[in-house]
């Protein structure tokens, strides 16, 4: 790293700073056509000005050094608001290019000032990466949350009757959502004190092997912690796959539809209820 | 296995001499299990092959140490967890990775039990030289 | 390593609530206690509540199916009460079936379905 260089800049950057920042504020707010408020942008633009002086002036001008841990946390933070507020990620980076943009005339006088400006931009274009890199992170992780939410919603478990829960599962079966029913499911047998669980596969429009398995998995665990699952509304079509396919459904009570299921359900409960005794003991 | 760069802040270490340590082992991976944020389910799983591990270490291997970290990628944490031992070690790993395979009493579910629980797993053994599990599982 | 889980006598009926980590002799032990008392009680049933375990794991599988198995040679019928969801959703990935073993959703409708096995002859699984 060339001191001369570096400290060239930090003159410029520290004698200019009001004019710069202004000019950089500017610049940004036209990119972003009025989006964020101009007391928001000039604070976010104020600090990252600020550290960014305060790290060439410890250490130079690589980017990714320890220097630059306080500009790349105030970088974080601001790729993340922009994600969640919905720019895009040129939006995103703009903020930080604009800085070369506002440089350029003070630094095309000399041969040493063309040379310190190419190495701020540099060091602006390493940052500007930065930004996008976080963007893309902050976006990953919004689409994983949103999926995990969707994926909750989309497995409703209801109470059918007294003892009697199921889930109508709508769409395709993948593990991670056969994961999620399964849960549901056997904590709402617990939580409601039911025997009986259906699970109505009306709405999924192929069984494969995989699926099938899942299936069979639930019913088990079930039936391990002392219930009983159905699995209804198996189509026509999907019957023959599953005969096709040679899927052993083993044991496991299937019926055609929800409300067979239903019925047999509630005469499992009536036999269990005739026989109970008056007491306890 | 792939190396993740660990937490070392959270690193445990159990020296695995008799039935209560597998105890003390399963619990300090329970703990770590929470901390990285893996669902109950997936804690569950971990703490159960981290179990079935723990009781070969002490039963095959005649006792070792267990070790477990919290593990980052990229965008995720996970719970990384080895049982290793200086016993007599597996002739044969394919055939102690089947099913109710077994060269004890058990019923031959622990090590490819363990296996089914856990997103990552491997072992490593050598005739007279030992033997190491390492599992790993992640938090999503 | 002294302790035990206790075994408690309720009418014809064993219960053992299971309320802490077990280590591997308590298992064992727990096996013998109970084949000891189902003879010195001569009861009818059995119920092991397993609602406090945060794991079972292929050793305690075997004894809960071991033990069902034992009182049933000596005329007790044994119910597993209480399996958390994510013990038994453990189970059957790690690919134990406890077969054979009798289980209900809580001590209640365990003792529900002992009161009613009795009332009719065993029918054999």
């Amino acid at each position: 790293m060339d001191n001369e260089e570096s400290k060239r800049l930090l003159e410029l950057l520290t004698a200019r700073r009001a004019d710069l920042l202004a000019q950089w504020e500017e610049t940004v707010g036209a990119s972003l056509r009025g989006r964020v408020s101009t007391a928001e942008l000039g604070r976010e633009l104020g600090e990252l000005y600020d550290a960014v002086v305060d790290a060439v002036s410890k250490g130079g001008l690589a980017g990714r050094g320890e220097h630059f841990a306080v500009v790349r946390s105030l970088l974080v933070e601001l790729s993340r608001t922009r994600a969640r507020q919905g720019f895009t990620p040129t939006e995103t980076a703009v903020s930080i290019f604009a800085l070369k943009e506002v440089l350029e005339p003070l630094l095309a006088g000399s041969v040493e000032d063309a040379r310190a400006y190419l190495q701020f931009a540099r060091l602006l274009d390493d940052l500007g990466l930065f930004t996008v890199e976080e963007y893309a992170r902050t976006r990953e992780e919004i689409i994983s949350a949103q999926s995990q939410q969707l994926l909750e919603l989309s497995t409703p478990v209801v109470k059918l009757w007294d003892g009697v829960v199921g889930v109508p599962l709508v769409g395709t079966l993948d593990s991670a959502r056969t994961q999620v029913v399964m849960e549901k499911l056997l904590q709402a047998l617990v939580d409601s004190n039911s025997a009986h669980a259906i699970i109505d596969i009306t709405g999924v429009p192929a069984v494969d092997t995989q699926v099938a398995q899942h299936l069979l998995k639930t019913v088990v665990a079930a039936r391990m912690m002392g219930a009983e699952c159905t699995i209804s509304g198996i189509r026509p079509q999907i019957a023959q796959t599953i005969v096709a396919l040679g899927i052993e459904f083993g044991d496991i009570p299937t019926k055609a539809t929800l409300a067979d299921a239903l019925r047999h359900a509630l005469m499992e409960i009536d036999k269990a209820a005739a026989a109970r005794p008056a007491g306890l003991l | 296995m792939k190396e993740y760069p660990a937490d070392e802040a959270s690193r445990e270490e159990v020296e695995i001499r008799s039935s209560g340590d597998v105890v003390k082992a399963r619990q300090a991976v329970r703990v770590l299990a929470q901390q990285a944020g893996l669902s109950l389910v997936n804690q569950t799983k971990l703490v159960t092959a981290a179990s079935e591990l723990g009781r070969n270490t002490l039963i095959y291997g005649g006792g070792g140490t267990a070790r477990a970290v919290i593990v980052r990628d990229v965008a995720r944490v996970g719970v990384w967890v080895s049982f290793s031992d200086t016993g007599p070690g597996i002739p044969d790993i394919e055939q102690a990775l089947t099913d109710g395979w077994t060269s004890g009493s058990g019923m031959g579910l622990g090590l490819s039990g363990a296996r089914r629980l856990v997103d990552e797993f491997e072992l490593d053994s050598a005739p007279g030289a030992g033997t190491t599990v390492t599992v790993l599982k992640w938090a999503r | 390593m002294s302790d035990r889980v206790p075994v408690l006598k309720i009418g014809d009926i064993l219960l053992v609530s299971i309320q802490v980590d077990l280590e591997d002799q308590m298992v064992l032990d727990l096996q013998d206690d109970l084949s000891q008392q189902i003879v010195a009680t001569g009861a009818r049933g059995v119920v092991i509540d397993i609602s406090a375990l945060e794991i079972v794991d292929s050793f305690v599988g075997r004894m809960l199916a071991t033990t069902a198995a034992i009182s049933r040679v000596l005329g007790a019928e044994t119910v597993v009460v209480g399996m958390r969801p994510a013990v038994a959703m453990t189970l059957v990935e790690l690919g134990l079936s406890l077969g054979g073993v009798r289980t209900a959703l809580n001590l209640e409708l365990g003792l529900g379905y002992l009161r009613r096995a009795q009332d009719t002859p065993p029918a054999r699984r």
